[in-house]
């Protein structure tokens, strides 16, 4: 208990509000590879995503390509980088976008594959085209289970952002890597405390987007609600189960 | 039914529990770490320990191979990790030789000593041994902290010596494990002892390959390396010197016990006497790079010095 206070006092001490090492250029750089990284990984694994959800083709090689890059271990790679491209905050970033990757992915086809076929074929019936399928019907439907995979790659891209600091690049993984080898353990605390209430502030952020972003009368993200559970449902939220678990 | 169950269930957790607790205690009335060699080793035999790293075995086993030469008997004890463990060992006479750093060693036992030429930190450590140790001569291979630079930024500059940086225009970055930032050779030392303004980005390498090369790429334009390192000769690296001593001197040094006799000390000394930072470096590579064993290393220069 008296740790925990003595870090919060750490926190909340004046003279580390300012200065290159004070907390809010901290917090800044580690919410900075956050944001970057899940938005770049979403560039790329969003299209990606869709195009497998839509035609139901590649999801076996995104699978396993996904699942391979999953057991990379981040530190290794931010080490392996910097070996090869030198400090800073390159080397880092790419191992975030890496590991930020397969749960966006995971979220953008099973958010596709979650949409009910019968709703899919219905359209069609109406007479839309495969793009306004794509635009009016799979992309809305799916949103709850994208913006799910996204809110998980976020939160595992900020408890990583730590190590960052390893190659001298920043991020509230300074605080935790200084206090580990200065045994420093207030220090080392003050930083973990930090992290966690930044993951607390977006997993809340999340939530409610992600209650937002539901179309107005479909209870989609429970697909049990459905009048016709297909089979693809269920497949589909195993497949987002895959995609959560860090 | 259930409750039957329950209660053979409960009878079941409660014997494990008691199993493993009488387990953990017969764990703990032992010393976990013991490998089994008991208090001190029969008649003639020394007991010689290293901690666990790689260049302290090197050194160990040469001290080995030289009492061996001496028609001493010598049982190795190797990798016993942290002084906390091997330092009641070598207090109890379980270990009579044990290489250390004299820095390191001498603050490890009295935490007033923060400073001083390696000549007055083995004065220190001798005086803070506890009865029973004592220190032989040591050598003069050191393993501590230094601050290297690039040979060109050395030549261009004319910078040689940490007292050379305050003059350089320009800013200062080291590269350095994440504690250097709050050690008192860190940057608060270097400014106040050498009026230097510099900052320190964490590399979390512990002085190795990705430090060197945050140096060689002009990332930093200093780089934290232990002195004992073979990336300093390998990439021409500059160690800065030092004058002031404001990095605590870390030569290596021999810890005996008073079994050791007149003999077995001069054998120790035979080592001592020859050993320089640039052939720990050398050891090292050996170790690291071609991986060949403490024992072959140390044959191999012990022979090259005609001590064995």
């Amino acid at each position: 208990m008296n740790f925990f206070v003595e870090a919060l006092a750490f926190i909340t001490d004046p003279a580390r509000l300012t200065g290159p090492d004070g907390i809010p250029v901290r917090l800044g750089e580690h919410l900075l590879y956050t944001v970057a990284a899940v938005a770049l990984a979403s560039l790329v694994a969003i299209p990606a995503g869709y195009l497998i959800g839509h035609t139901g083709k590649g999801r076996t090689i995104a699978v396993a390509l996904t699942g391979g890059v999953r057991a990379l271990p981040t530190v290794g790679v931010v080490f392996g980088l910097a070996l090869l491209m030198g400090i800073g905050s390159t080397p880092p970033m790419i191992a975030f976008v890496v590991l930020a990757v397969p749960s966006v992915l995971a979220g953008a086809y099973s958010g596709f594959e979650a949409v009910d076929r019968a709703t899919i074929d219905a359209a069609r019936a109406m007479g839309m085209t495969e793009s306004q399928i794509v635009r009016k019907v799979e992309v809305p439907l799916g949103l709850p289970l994208l913006i799910g995979g996204i809110r998980s790659a976020t939160l595992q891209v900020v408890a990583t952002a730590t190590v960052a600091a390893v190659v001298g690049a920043g991020g509230l993984g300074t605080y935790i890597f200084r206090g580990l080898r200065s045994n420093d353990y207030v220090q080392m605390l003050a930083g973990s405390v930090l992290v966690i209430a930044l993951a607390i502030v977006i997993e809340v952020v999340f939530a409610t987007v992600q209650r937002l972003v539901v179309p107005a009368g479909v209870a989609a993200g429970r697909p049990t609600d459905s009048r016709a559970p297909a089979l693809r449902s269920r497949t589909s939220e195993r497949s987002l189960q895959e995609g959560t678990q860090s | 039914m259930t409750t039957a169950k329950k209660k053979g269930r409960l009878t079941v957790l409660g014997a494990v529990a008691i199993g493993a607790s009488v387990a953990l205690a017969g764990c703990s009335s032992g010393d976990p770490l013991d490998s089994g060699s008991g208090g001190g080793a029969e008649g003639d035999t020394l007991v010689v320990g290293s901690q666990a790293y790689y260049s302290n075995e090197i050194i160990a086993e040469l001290y080995a191979q030289s009492l061996e030469e001496a028609g001493y008997t010598v049982q190795r004890e190797y990798q016993i990790g942290q002084r906390e463990v091997y330092v009641p060992e070598l207090e109890d006479g379980s270990i009579d030789v044990f290489p250390e750093y004299t820095g390191n060693f001498a603050q490890y036992l009295d935490d007033s000593i923060t400073e001083g030429s390696p000549e007055e930190v083995e004065e220190a450590l001798s005086g803070a041994l506890p009865d029973g140790l004592a220190s032989l001569s040591m050598a003069e291979a050191s393993d501590m902290d230094s601050y290297n630079v690039t040979r060109e930024f050395s030549e261009e500059n004319g910078i040689t010596s940490l007292a050379d940086l305050k003059d350089y225009d320009g800013t200062l970055t080291i590269g350095a494990p994440p504690e250097n930032e709050t050690r008192p050779y860190g940057p608060p030392g270097l400014q106040s002892v050498y009026g230097v303004e510099v900052q320190s980005t964490g590399i979390d390498d512990g002085g190795g390959p990705l430090t060197v090369k945050a140096l060689l790429d002009g990332s930093v334009q200093i780089a934290d390396v232990y002195t004992s390192s073979p990336l300093i000769a390998e990439n021409d690296l500059v160690t800065l010197e030092d004058p002031e001593n404001l990095i605590l001197p870390q030569n290596v040094v021999p810890i005996v016990s008073d079994r050791v006799d007149e003999g077995a000390q001069d054998a120790i000394d035979r080592v001592n006497e020859v050993l320089t930072t640039e052939d720990l470096q050398m050891l090292n590579a050996k170790s690291t790079e071609d991986k060949e064993t403490s024992a072959a290393i140390a044959t191999e220069y012990l022979s090259d010095k005609g001590i064995v």
